[in-house]
This record gives structure tokens, C-alpha cells and sequence, in this order.
């Protein structure tokens, strides 16, 4: 196991990659610490499989360095990584056995029979298996394949870490909650370094213990589940994490009072003088429907009833505002104006947080 | 309560009835009428049952044409097949103007009527003027397909093979492309080496088409006439008289329409039930171990 350092990491597809959006992985550094739980999340295309390959040694960066503790391994193949990763795709070898695709790896570095006798019943057992062990690969469902390709990264002890590219995408839902429990438990268990890349924030959320948000090719923020909820970086994050996501208003702010198109919201603290693109970051949780003239005049367009809470979609002007209220709240005719929960107001300039 | 049947769609079926009947079914039933009777002219026809068949599966003749072509269609798919996984195992994957060059170089065989293809590698293989037979007479090799056995099959191999290996080529080259990437990386994860990630990931893969290209290889090569024909008549002697080519010459050559008739039903049926043994073997083995 090890820890593993991403140093001036960037990745292009294109040979001569000329301006940043030239970039599938714009520049980064970062450690991810041996034996943790992250999860990389993000939209479609935004660079979290380019990252996720470059650290298994499936793509070399086009500049930056990879390092396993101390070692540079930017150069090297998936051999010298030693490293597991699961696939969007479950991959089985379809014409060998259950027993002969978790041994395949340990076959390929010539081990002794024995010694990968013992390894494949323990892997087996690990994640459950047992009972198919002799059956061919082939016809097996989607889940028990990824759980084979699953073991084939754990069936080697010393595995650096173990990388997942989105897989659970093809499983069925009700085993995703399954073998997402199991993977937690086999994390607890073993205590290696995993990276988990998804773009289902549930998943992320409930997997990892750090979260890594990436957005066009760029980390955007790196955080507990907690600081992505409470604080997220960049409006992206704000946007991306929570269901609905976090409304996003233009604003400008002066001292410790904000200033949505003439109408005055007071703020937590005093905010210096900011420069760029100003908005207001508020999570639907954070708002509340009010009949108090003073505060911010909407426009209800329609209640959604989720069962345990109501959304109510509404709207200031061209803006849309989302807001969340628990299952008893009357809504009544005069309800037109929302209050916001001073503490839970984020300031942004530019898209990127403003510290208070 | 009884079931009301509407017999109606009977109706619907009748057009492809009659297409099928014009095209195959009456036309198998004149040489069925043949195979039974013979005449003496003057379209006089004599019952005679089953002897033409018993003639047929006992003459000598039929017998060794029949060798001939199993020796021949076995040469052409061990070469062909193998071949064929080869170049493309080797063709680019990623799409561009040099995939598609290669394809169509690849397709460019295929797209050669048959008896042209026969008249290139005549002309081809001649040793007065031809590229092949020139340079091969030119080096020292005795080489005369006109009236050398080895020679006459040499070139008609040869020919089958740049003729139809591209069929194989195109089949294998499409099972290979739809292979998702992951396979190989998960294979890289896993350390393996070039011919595992053939053995464990390509051929499995590769299995359904590869079942097509065989059939297709074997129907076509048990069937083919015109190549060899235009290239050596059968010749020299009967070296080259492949079943096809036998049958033409009792039908056309010697009007023996009884005989050419029962010729023709046990050669369909000799291809009918290899492809049929084949497609079950290669199907259920799928199966099975499930």
C-alpha cells in the first residue's frame, strides 16, 4: 500500500495542446493518503476517468508526475503500479471458471499453485462467492461479474490501491445498495487506498470519506461530504451536490448586506470589498416561504410532494429558486416572499467561494 | 367458450408461397423428377427408382471428386481462417483515412466477379506471360499448371485464398471492434500477456462471427465452380475435377440427366447436414457448461 502524490498532473489528448481547453485534466496537485476513501465525482467528460487511468498506469500523463510514496512511477506500466481497478463494463474472462478468472492474475506473475490456491478461496470468501467458484464466467449476472472483476484487484496482497470507474453503472438497483454496503465493509476491512468514480453523488457521498468534485477538467474542491453540503468552493459544487441543487442568485455585496435586484438581504458577516461576478449561494434546505413583505418576493410555479418533504419550485424574476419544506408546511395564498438562514449564505466572485 | 379461428393469414402468406415455389421448390422437384427415370429421347421417360442413386453412391468417379473437394475445402479453411484472424488482429482499430484505406484494400477481392478473378490468376500463373509463372520458371521451379498436378492446385489454393480471405478478415475485424475497451485495460490490470489477452478476450469474442465466416467458408468452398474452372478446367486430367465441376460435366457435358440429377440431391444434402452437424456442435458447446 501506498500513498500516492499527483505533482503538476495535466493530461491532453491533443499533441500539441495549445490553450487550457485543450486540457482533458488541467493542472494539479494532490496526495491522496494511504489506505483512505475517496470518491471522484463529477459530470460526464469532465476528466475523472483520464485522472483515474493515469494514476493505474493505463495513460501517461503529458506532464506532472505519479508518485507511489516516494518513487516516480509516472513512466511505468500497470505492472511495476501494482495496482487494481474496476470498470464501468464488468470484465470476465467468459470462458474460464469463476476460480480460474480470480487466479488469472496471480497465474500471470507465475506464483506457486499453492500459494494462489489460498489466495483465490480467501478472495472468494471476502466477497461472497464461494458457491459458484467452479461455474463458467459466462452466464453469470452483472453484479456477480463485477464482484469477479472485483476480486481479480483483491486477489493480489499487495495491491497498491484499488480504483473503480463507475461500477455500478450496469448493475441492477436494488444490488447497488448491496455491494456499495460491501465495498465499504471490504474498505474497513483491508484498509486500502480506494478511489471511487462516479457521477452519482449518493454513491460518492456515501462511499468516501473525502470527496473530490471535479468540473471541466479541474478539481473544483476537495472535501468531506459535510464541507461540500455546508461549503462548496465553487458554484458548481453547489449546483452539482444536493437534490435540487444550491440556487445561485446575482447579487452585489457592500458590508454585511447583499442586494438581490434592489431588495436587501443581511448577511452572517462583513464582507470586504469583492471584485467579479457576484452571486449568492443558498441551499434549497436553507430557505424558508414567508409572508413577511420585507423579504425577498417570489413566484410559486409549482409543489412537488417527494413524501417526505415538498419542493416548491419557484421564481424572482428570471431567476429560479428552489426551496425545500417539510411535508406539514400549509402553503398559503399570501406566501409570497422568502427568508433566507443568514448562516447558511455563501458568497461567491467569480463562480469560486469568498471566505468570511 | 371455442376459440374463433381466423384462417385469413393464410392469404398473407401465399405471395412468398408462390415466389418461393418458382424459385426453388418446382425447380428442385424437376431434378427430383429427373433423378428417378431415365430416357432414350424423344422425351420418353422410364421409372427407374432409386438406381441412379445407388450408381451414383457407388461410382468410383463421385467418389474421388468427393475427396478431392473435402481435401480442398479443408486446405482453404486451415489457411484461410487462421489467416484471416491474423491480418485482422493486425488491421489499425482507431477510425481515420488509413482504416478505411486498408478496408477497402482488404474488401477489394470480394468485389471481383468469379470467373474475372479465375481469368487474373490464368493469366497470372501462365509461365510465358503471366507474373507469377514467369518469375517462378525465371528462379528454377518447375512450375506448369496446365500439366502439373501440384502445380494446378497450388494455384487454385492460392487463388481461393486471396480471393476469399478477406471475407474472414472483415468478419474478425468486426467482432474485434466490438470489443469494449475495458476488456484490454482490465487486462493490463491483470498483467496479461499478448496471446492470454488473444486466447482469454479476442477468440472468445471473436466466437459468433467466427462461426459465420466458417459456414460461409465451408458452403462456398464445397460449392465453388468458377475459379477453378476458368483457371484449369479440372485439369490437368481429372486433378483439379472438384464436385462441382464433375456434376457439370455429367449434366452438360455427357447429358446423363438421371445420374447428374441424384449427383446433385446427395451433394445438397452432403452440404445440408455438415453445415447443420456444424452450426449445432459450435451453438451447444456455448451451452452446456453454463
Amino acid at each position: 500500500m501506498a500513498k500516492i502524490t499527483l505533482s503538476n498532473l495535466a493530461h491532453s489528448y491533443t499533441k500539441n495542446p495549445k490553450s487550457q481547453s485543450d486540457y482533458a485534466l488541467k493542472t494539479l496537485n494532490h496526495v491522496w493518503d494511504d489506505g483512505a476513501a475517496y470518491a471522484l465525482l463529477g459530470p460526464s467528460g469532465c476528466g475523472k476517468t483520464t485522472l483515474l487511468n493515469i494514476i493505474s498506469g493505463l495513460l501517461t500523463p503529458s506532464s506532472g508526475q505519479v508518485l507511489f510514496d516516494d518513487k516516480d512511477v509516472t513512466n511505468k506500466g500497470t505492472t511495476e503500479r501494482n495496482i487494481a481497478q474496476i470498470f464501468q463494463f464488468p470484465v470476465v474472462y467468459d470462458t474460464m471458471t469463476v476460480r480460474d478468472n480470480l487466479a488469472f492474475p496471480l497465474k500471470n506473475r507465475e506464483l506457486t499453485t499453492d500459494y494462489i490456491d489460498q489466495r483465490v478461496s480467501d478472495v472468494a470468501r471476502m466477497i461472497e462467492i464461494e458457491d459458484i467458484l467452479d461455474k463458467k464466467a459466462m452466464n453469470l449476472t452483472a453484479d456477480i461479474k463485477q464482484k469477479i472483476s472485483l476480486g481479480r484487484g483483491l486477489v493480489r496482497e499487495d495491491v497498491n490501491a484499488v480504483l473503480f470507474d463507475e461500477p455500478l453503472t450496469v448493475i441492477d438497483p436494488h444490488m447497488k445498495w448491496k455491494l456499495r454496503t460491501q465495498l465499504k465493509s471490504l474498505h474497513r476491512q483491508l484498509g486500502h487506498t480506494m478511489i471511487y468514480v462516479t457521477h452519482d453523488q449518493t454513491e460518492a457521498l456515501t462511499f468516501a470519506d473525502k470527496v473530490v468534485v471535479m468540473s471541466e477538467g479541474e478539481v473544483v474542491q476537495i472535501g468531506t461530504p459535510t464541507e461540500l453540503f455546508e461549503k462548496p468552493a465553487h458554484t458548481f459544487v453547489g449546483y452539482f451536490i444536493g437534490s435540487p441543487g444550491m440556487n445561485i442568485l446575482p447579487a452585489s455585496v457592500q458590508g454585511d448586506r447583499a442586494n438581490i435586484n434592489g431588495h436587501d438581504v443581511k448577511l452572517n458577516t462583513e464582507y470586504a470589498k469583492i471584485d467579479g461576478k457576484i452571486e449568492l449561494g443558498i441551499r434549497p434546505e436553507f430557505i424558508s416561504l414567508s409572508s413577511d413583505p420585507t423579504n425577498l418576493p417570489i413566484k410559486i410555479n409549482r409543489v412537488e410532494d417527494v413524501g417526505h418533504h415538498k419542493i416548491i419550485r419557484a421564481s424572482h424574476q428570471d431567476h429560479d429558486i428552489n426551496i425545500i419544506s417539510s411535508e406539514d408546511t400549509e402553503i398559503s395564498a399570501n406566501m409570497r416572499y422568502v427568508a433566507f438562514d443568514k448562516t447558511r449564505l455563501n458568497i461567491y466572485a467569480d463562480d469560486w467561494l469568498v471566505e468570511q | 367458450m371455442k376459440k374463433t379461428q381466423n384462417q385469413k393469414a393464410w392469404f398473407m402468406v401465399l405471395p412468398v408461397l408462390l415466389l418461393v415455389a418458382f424459385s426453388a421448390i418446382i425447380p428442385l422437384m424437376t431434378v427430383v423428377n429427373y433423378s428417378v427415370q431415365d430416357t432414350f429421347g424423344n422425351n420418353e421417360f422410364f421409372w427407374v427408382g432409386l438406381e441412379w442413386f445407388e450408381e451414383i453412391l457407388h461410382s468410383e468417379r463421385m467418389h474421388d471428386a468427393l475427396r478431392r473437394q473435402i481435401i480442398f475445402t479443408l486446405i482453404i479453411m486451415t489457411i484461410e481462417i487462421p489467416l484471416g484472424i491474423f491480418v485482422a488482429l493486425n488491421m489499425p482499430k482507431k477510425s481515420g483515412l488509413w482504416t478505411s484505406l486498408c478496408l477497402v484494400l482488404v474488401a477489394l477481392p470480394l468485389l471481383i466477379p468469379w470467373n474475372v478473378v479465375g481469368t487474373i490468376w490464368q493469366i497470372f500463373g501462365r509461365v510465358d506471360i503471366g507474373l507469377l509463372g514467369y518469375t517462378l520458371d525465371y528462379i528454377g521451379i518447375n512450375y506448369n499448371y496446365t500439366q502439373d498436378a501440384t502445380a494446378a492446385w497450388f494455384t487454385i489454393i492460392i487463388m481461393d485464398v486471396w480471393h476469399w480471405t478477406s471475407l474472414v478478415v472483415l468478419l474478425s475485424y468486426a467482432g474485434l471492434k466490438s470489443i469494449p475497451d475495458d476488456y484490454y485495460q482490465a487486462a493490463k490490470i491483470d498483467q496479461a500477456s499478448r496471446w492470454n489477452v488473444f486466447r482469454y478476450i479476442e477468440l472468445p469474442k471473436m466466437k459468433g462471427v467466427l462461426l459465420i465466416a466458417i459456414l460461409l467458408r465451408f458452403m462456398d468452398s464445397f460449392m465453388i465452380y468458377t475459379e477453378p474452372f476458368v483457371v484449369t478446367g479440372g485439369g490437368p486430367g481429372n486433378a483439379t475435377t472438384l464436385l462441382s465441376i464433375d456434376l457439370v460435366k455429367m449434366a452438360i457435358g455427357q447429358f446423363d440427366l438421371g445420374p447428374a440429377a441424384a449427383f446433385s440431391l446427395i451433394y445438397f444434402l452432403v452440404i445440408l447436414l455438415i453445415s447443420w452437424v456444424f452450426y449445432t456442435v459450435m451453438i451447444n458447446s456455448d451451452k452446456g457448461n453454463g
